[in-house]
């Protein structure tokens, strides 16, 4: 960890010159846009948890996501609004009426708790046969989503649910994102993990427990999702199984492939590069659409784009901007060169 | 009886059609050890065919092959976009870009059609019903039974006797070894994608035979039916696959007729659980192929 401490500086002063400079400007779309850009923040590192230590594309995160956002829904929708959000709702949870701070926390911890229970055997799988799985899972968590009326309002959008994430909770959640990312990365399990990713059966050889670890990191990755799904839920306020899917999964996937999935550095990173491009952009197609040079409305340019951008850096940097080293790392390397040299 | 011959129909139809878009995914897996995310998208690309060419006044059969034509095309064009640049490099980069490619296919079509359904031109007899021994059923079931019979005997027969057949199924088994004996590596590549391409089109014609319409999203039912299918029949075999097919439509068939109503909505995660636990039980499927994992 001590090695990691002016990555930790370097990151974390990112976040807080975030929060700084949309304070300072004071413009409510930059606010919104900052408060997203945390939520993935620790959506992103979530998924870096898991994908970066043990090398395994995972499909199903953004389905522990919808967990924990519905989880924190139905605890924390006010009673008397119970009735009309959600009419079908076990009697056990409608009386039940929490802040929706600890909401945030019981969506991450139940989406940990799922992960904990589906997921062991599949972690024996690797590669081709592992992705596919992964797949097949994000898709049963969207089945069920989509279908479980009594807590999920079903296909029809869930609304309700009181309005508690601001920019300073997000942060917040977002720069314990990165320490406890940094932190496993660097734990004897991430460390283990790590060997398995760079070599399965060397590492198996030597004694390590390949499923076991991948399961710790996957829990841990499904509470980081947990707990982004239900700040993302309190902070929009009203959403639908829909979120939960294919396009979320992309957008998160391309921030950290782009960033670099292996360090934390890169994730962060990503995080950033992709939130400004997509904003950008977002502007430029509303702009079009406004001035209707096209008969049609203008939709789907942010994803090209995304795309493109994506096999772009696998084709020439296929480990994204930081591919192997932290950003602390690079940067002392740098110094110390600087000075033997002088 | 009837019932039974009813449920039979709808199992073959069902199992041809789901067959022969594992044969599509298969195929490029089976060489490559590529997962191509952007399979659902070239029967987008065949659909979106049709509707563009409608208004030419053509014969639906020419129309047919031009987006048979198109979908082969696209396929080509998912290796040079999408795998080649990074075909030395890591599964893990190979399935991002073909994920990435799925996407901004599917984006394009958004962006350059339109997001709404759009109606593509069907043949009268689609929509004809036919009886047979005391049951209607629609015409378009039975074209679906023949076209997969007739597809499965000629893909069968070329990957057993012709050149280029041997060489894929060389290549499936050690690439590199195909290699050295004089088997150009990227004329391969592009072969199996090309069948996938042909695959995927046909597979468009029978599937939007049963919708009618082209949405940019259609893809991803019959990619996730590929994909179901091949892991059931085995990720490696091209007879898994055809197998994989036919079993999943006899399962997707037999809940439907088995489940009450309000549990059939979650039908999906049923079959999905399934391939799970099959997954965990027999890794390589019910049928195992040739073991290898390079591609270079």
């Amino acid at each position: 960890m001590k090695r990691h401490i002016v990555t930790l500086a370097v990151l974390i002063s990112l976040v807080i010159g975030l929060v700084v400079a949309t304070d300072l400007t004071d413009i409510r779309l930059f606010d919104r846009i900052a408060t997203n850009l945390c939520i993935s923040l620790v959506l992103v590192l979530g998924m870096q948890v898991f994908m970066g230590n043990s090398g395994i594309l995972s499909f199903a995160h953004i389905g522990f996501m919808g967990i924990g956002a519905y989880t924190s829904a139905a605890l924390t929708i006010p009673v008397q609004m119970k009735g009309m959000a959600l009419p079908d709702l076990y009697p056990v949870v409608a009386a039940v009426e929490l802040s929706p701070y600890l909401g945030i926390l019981a969506g991450g911890l139940v989406a940990a708790l799922v992960a904990a229970a589906l997921s062991y055997p599949l972690m024996r799988l690797s590669d081709a046969a592992a992705v596919i799985t992964f797949f097949a899972l994000l898709v049963v968590l969207h089945t069920v989503m989509l279908h479980w009326s009594e807590v999920t309002n079903g296909p029809r959008t869930l609304f309700g649910i009181p309005k508690a994430t601001d920019l300073n909770l997000a942060a917040g959640f977002a720069a314990l994102a990165i320490v406890a990312a940094l932190a496993f990365k660097e734990s004897r399990t991430g460390l283990l993990l790590r060997s398995t990713r760079d070599d399965e059966t060397a590492a198996g050889a030597l004694g390590a427990k390949v499923a076991v670890l991948r399961w710790q990191a996957f829990i841990l990755s499904a509470l980081f999702a947990g707990i982004g799904g239900a700040l993302w839920g309190h902070f929009i306020t009203s959403f639908s199984p829909k979120a939960f899917y294919l396009k979320e999964t992309f957008v998160i996937l391309g921030m950290l492939v782009i960033g670099g999935a292996n360090t934390v550095s890169g994730a962060v990173v990503g995080a950033f590069m992709v939130t400004f491009a997509f904003e950008g952009l977002r502007a430029v197609e509303s702009g079009l659409n406004r001035a209707q040079i096209f008969s049609e409305q203008v939709v789907g340019l942010t994803e090209i784009t995304l795309a493109l951008a994506m096999i772009g850096i696998m084709a020439l940097r296929p480990g994204g901007v930081f591919a192997m080293r932290e950003i602390g790392a690079i940067l002392t390397r740098r110094a110390r060169k600087k000075r033997d040299s002088s | 009886m009837t019932m039974f011959i009813q449920f039979l129909i709808d199992v073959l139809s069902l199992g041809g059609a789901y067959a022969l878009m594992a044969l599509g995914l298969v195929i490029v897996f089976g060489i490559l050890k590529l997962v191509n995310f952007a399979y659902g998208e070239l029967i987008m690309v065949a659909g979106y065919t049709m509707y563009m060419v409608s208004g030419l006044g053509l014969p639906w059969l020419v129309m047919a092959g031009i987006a048979v034509i198109m979908a082969i095309m696209a396929g080509i064009a998912t290796d040079y976009v999408a795998f080649r640049p990074v075909r030395a490099k890591s599964v893990t980069a190979v399935l991002i870009t073909s994920f990435a490619f799925s996407t901004l296919l599917q984006n394009a079509a958004q962006l350059f059609i339109s997001p709404r359904p759009r109606t593509v031109p069907l043949p009268e007899i689609f929509s004809a019903t036919v009886e047979i021994a005391g049951v209607i059923t629609p015409a378009r079931n039975l074209i679906t039974i023949a076209a997969a019979v007739t597809l499965l005997a000629f893909f069968a027969f070329i990957m057993k006797r012709s050149i280029l057949g041997i060489a894929m199924r060389a290549a499936a088994t050690h690439f590199t070894m195909t290699r050295m004996l004089g088997v150009p590596a990227n004329l391969i590549i592009s072969s199996a994608f090309a069948i996938s391409g042909f695959f995927a089109g046909v597979v468009s014609l029978l599937w939007i035979g049963r919708i009618g319409t082209v949405v940019p999203g259609i893809g991803l039912e019959p990619l996730l039916i590929a994909f179901i299918a091949t892991v059931i029949g085995g990720m490696r075999s091209l007879q898994g696959a055809v197998l994989g097919g036919f079993l999943l439509a006899f399962i997707d068939t037999g809940l439907n007729y088995s489940l009450p109503q309000e549990l059939l909505k979650f039908r999906d995660a049923f079959t999905f659980s399934l391939v799970i636990l099959i997954l965990l039980w027999r890794p390589q499927g019910l049928m195992r192929g040739p073991a290898t994992g390079q591609r270079t």
